[in-house]
Parts: structure tokens; C-alpha cells; sequence
């Protein structure tokens, strides 16, 4: 809509705006041709830098650490797609000593910061006896953050959908868990298809939270490579690899969501209500 | 419970100081950086647009801890101007955040419907007064809510800084265990923190919400 805020440019403000145009192109050129110079200044052009990239030893550490990466998103994005349904039908229940725990812990995971989780889980909790490790330390805390925002979304989806169609359900004579089940569930989750995924993509985007406690995935991967003396320290070099590598595993999340967004459009079922997905996906790290 | 508290108020004191000091300067750089580059992405001039659109795509797509750690270790590489961690703290929350800024304001100027920009410029309303009378106050309403939930989020990822040596609230954890002292408790007080640090976030946004909800 925001070509309705201007009127279509006379001469005169197609002149300015070409001359906007040209002064923008003017800044971009200069701000990616000092960040630009100043890399090929401090040689992280040069040849040896980017040698390490050619080691077949290397290259299979880097596929491990995408593994890694990899291997704590869907199993973090799997609990926390249980976790947040549980928890959905738990808060819209229709009795208290469901609905009320249900709130409170949805309520305190989404508060806690996911770094302070982490920590909590890795450093306190073996003085408690639990020793969940690296690995779990981070995929539990993943789940408790992620599931608590999913709920949230789960909810206001099985809330968007109209309420003839709960009335209806049980005008059929359907139990509570079947008008849940075969009537709320799958059109709040049609609709919220696209704000799931983009929290999906804040899941993955988290996991790079476990470079903190010394998980071995991209980022541990890219100090560790980015300390090697024999090749110069190529920090700058990994970190625009696994940056790349990112940024190509969240556009692809993402662009499936705006696909997902755009197909529910298409067909015109289940469209979300346009004042009460408030709950957009919350962005962490 | 409470001599935890005050054994290591020094952790806590500074810890939240430096929470907060974070929370503040980047989120009003993230606010004028995103407005900028919320302005560019509506403007009528292409370039402008693609340079917004290509930085939002870029930072939303890449984890915070990324680009804290490109400030905190590639950074000093460049040899360029030499700033203290905290200071590269702030920008990389600030570069990191305006990009949801940007998209919230964005997505505000867009629920305003067409006819009020064309009702105004019939009017003869120049730009800015369309911008300022008419588009800015009904966009507002619905920007408040998700941005209070960007700067709530912008509050609990000051404690990534934690992770690369600024002393702040998500270094309480690391640093009470090795006094030995019993974190269940220190948990309990640092969630108590952050809870302090939300509540007032949360208060405005539901005034705000009351006094804005106009039928429309």
C-alpha cells in the first residue's frame, strides 16, 4: 500500500528521486567499498586466509558442525511443536488445575532469558544432581522457550477460528477432545501455518545460543577454524562463511513460510483473522 | 534466600546496571535505525528500497550471536576505530534489533487503509502533513503491542552480551557458581530482575493499548 502515500512523481520529484537514486547507490557503494577496503587492507583476501576452505579434514568438521546445528534444531523444534500443543489445549481447558499451571509455566518460560535458561541448565542444575550435558542443556531449554511462545500461538489460532464451528461440533453430538481434535486443531493450525514456521526459524536461529556453553556447532566451529595460525587466523573469512551458511537455512525456512502464507491465502481456507494473530512470532536470538 | 542477595549485591547491582544501560542505548539506536530504514522501505525511490530490504533480509536470517561475535572477535581485526566490548555490544543489539523495528513500523504504515492517504492528498495535504496527521497517529495503535514485544525481546537478548565479556545480568549465573554459591537461588532472583525490568514495559503498553482502543 505505500505507493498510495505519495502521489505518482510529477518531473520535477522524478528528477529528485533520481537524484535520491543516485545518492543512495553513491552511499552503498561507499559503505561496501570502505568495509571492502578495509578487508583487502588488512589482507582477508588474500590466498592463504581462505586455504583452509580446500581441507578435506576441514570441510568434513564443517559438515559435522552443520549436523550439529542441524541435529539440535529438529530435535528441539519437534519437542517444542509437542510442548506448545500440550500446553495450548492445557491453557483452554475448561478446568482450573489444567488452565492455571498451564498459564503460569507458559507464562515464566517466555520471561526467563534463553541465555539465563542455558546457563541455569548447564551450570546450576549438576549442583542439583541433573547433569543434562552440553547438548540437552540446550535442546531442553530451546523446547521450554520455544514451546511456551508455540502455545501462545496454538492458542490464539484455535481462538481465531469462528465460533460457530465449536458450537456446531457439539451440536453434532462430538466430545470435547474430538471437537478439539478433528475441528479446532486443524484449522488453527492452517492458519497459524505461517507464524509457526517463522518461530521454527527463531528455533534455529537459537541455537547458535550453544557457542555459549561450548556446543560444537557452526559458530564453535568458525572460532576454532578462525584460530588456526597455519592459515593466518581466517576469523573474518569463517564468520562470513557460517553467516552465508545461515542466512541461506533461515531464507529457505523462511521463504517456505511466505509460501505457506501465500498458498492459505490462495485457497482462501482457514485465513488468519486479521486482529487476532497479535501473537506474531516473538524474535530472540 | 535473601543474604544470596546481599552477599553478592556487587554481581547484581552491576550486572542489572549494565542490563539496563544495554536495554536503553540500544534500543534507541534500534528505533532510529529502524525508523530510517522503515522510511526507506516506503519511499519512492528504488535504491533506497532494496538497501532497506536487503538489510532487513540479511539480519533477520542471522542469529544474534552471529553478529555479537563478528563485533566481539572479527571486529578488531579491520583495525579500525578502537571501541570497548560494551560499546560493540550496543551496536551489534542496535543493528540486530532495527531490523524488527523496521518491520513493525513498516507493517503499521501498512494497515492504514488507502482511502485515508487519498482522502488527505484530496484534501491537498502536502506529504509530511499526510504522514503527520493523518497516517502516523491511526499507524501508531497498531505498532505499540509488537513493538513492545521487539523491545521485551531486545531486553532479554542484552544477556548474548554476557557470552563475550560485557558483565551483565546473564553473567550473574557463571560468576555466582564459581563463588560455589547456590544458583537455584540465584536463579530465582535474577528471573525476579528480569521480571522487575518487564513489568514496566508491559504497564505502558496496556495504557497505551486502553487509551488508543478506538473502534475503528
Amino acid at each position: 500500500m505505500s505507493s498510495a502515500l505519495y502521489d505518482l512523481p510529477g518531473p520535477r520529484a522524478r528528477v529528485r528521486n533520481q537524484a535520491f537514486g543516485v545518492l543512495a547507490i553513491l552511499c552503498i557503494v561507499a559503505l561496501f567499498g570502505f568495509v571492502g577496503y578495509r578487508f583487502w587492507a588488512t589482507g582477508q583476501f588474500e590466498s592463504p586466509k581462505w586455504e583452509w576452505l580446500l581441507y578435506k579434514d576441514l570441510q568434513l568438521q564443517l559438515v559435522a558442525a552443520l549436523g550439529a546445528t542441524l541435529g539440535a534444531f529438529l530435535v528441539a523444534a519437534l519437542l517444542a511443536l509437542a510442548f506448545g500443543l500440550l500446553f495450548a489445549v492445557a491453557r483452554l481447558s475448561e478446568h482450573w488445575w489444567w488452565r492455571t499451571p498451564a498459564f503460569a509455566i507458559v507464562e515464566l518460560f517466555r520471561a526467563i532469558p534463553l541465555v539465563v535458561m542455558i546457563f541455569f541448565l548447564f551450570y546450576a542444575a549438576p549442583q542439583a544432581g541433573i547433569n543434562l550435558g552440553v547438548f540437552w542443556s540446550l535442546v531442553v531449554s530451546l523446547t521450554l522457550y520455544n514451546g511456551s511462545v508455540l502455545a501462545e500461538i496454538f492458542r490464539a489460532g484455535m481462538q481465531s477460528v469462528p465460533r460457530g464451528q465449536r458450537e456446531a461440533a457439539y451440536a453434532l453430538g462430538l466430545r470435547k477432545n474430538q471437537v478439539m481434535r478433528a475441528v479446532l486443531l486443524p484449522q488453527a493450525i492452517q492458519a497459524m501455518l505461517p507464524t509457526i514456521v517463522s518461530q521454527l526459524v527463531v528455533l534455529l536461529k537459537d541455537t547458535a545460543l550453544g557457542f555459549l556453553i561450548t556446543y560444537q556447532e557452526l559458530l564453535n566451529e568458525a572460532r576454532y577454524l578462525g584460530s588456526l595460525t597455519e592459515f593466518g587466523r581466517p576469523i573474518i573469512p569463517t564468520a562470513l562463511v557460517i553467516g552465508a551458511v545461515y542466512i541461506t537455512l533461515c531464507t529457505a525456512l523462511s521463504a517456505l513460510a511466505g509460501y505457506l502464507e501465500r498458498r492459505s491465502r490462495r485457497t482462501g481456507r482457514a485465513l488468519p483473522i486479521p486482529d487476532a494473530p497479535l501473537v506474531t512470532a516473538e524474535l530472540a536470538a | 534466600m535473601i543474604e544470596l542477595l546481599f552477599d553478592n549485591r556487587d554481581l547484581f547491582i552491576t550486572g542489572f546496571l549494565h542490563t539496563i544501560l544495554l536495554f536503553v542505548l540500544a534500543g534507541l539506536g534500534a528505533l532510529v535505525l529502524g525508523t530510517l530504514l522503515a522510511a526507506m522501505r516506503v519511499s519512492p525511490v528504488p535504491a533506497l528500497r532494496l538497501l532497506g530490504t536487503g538489510y532487513v533480509t540479511i539480519f533477520r536470517n542471522t542469529p544474534l550471536t552471529l553478529v555479537f561475535f563478528f563485533f566481539a572477535f572479527a571486529y578488531p581485526r579491520l583495525q579500525l576505530v578502537d571501541v570497548s566490548f560494551f560499546t560493540r555490544a550496543v551496536l551489534a543489539l542496535a543493528m540486530y534489533t532495527a531490523a524488527f523495528v523496521c518491520e513493525v513500523v513498516r507493517s503499521g504504515i501498512n494497515t492504514v487503509d488507502v482511502g485515508q492517504f487519498e482522502a488527505s492528498r484530496a484534501l491537498g495535504f502536502t506529504f509530511s502533513q499526510t504522514l503527520t496527521t493523518v497516517v502516523v497517529p491511526q499507524a501508531i495503535r497498531s505498532v505499540v503491542p509488537p513493538m513492545t514485544s521487539v523491545l521485551n525481546s531486545l531486553l532479554k537478548n542484552t544477556t548474548i552480551a554476557a557470552g563475550f565479556s560485557v558483565l551483565e545480568a546473564g553473567q550473574i549465573t557463571p560468576a555466582l557458581s564459581e563463588r560455589g554459591a547456590p544458583l537455584l537461588i540465584g536463579m530465582f532472583w535474577i528471573a525476579v530482575g528480569f521480571g522487575i525490568l518487564v513489568a514496566p514495559l508491559t504497564a505502558t503498553q496496556r495504557a497505551l493499548e486502553k487509551r488508543w482502543s478506538v473502534a475503528r
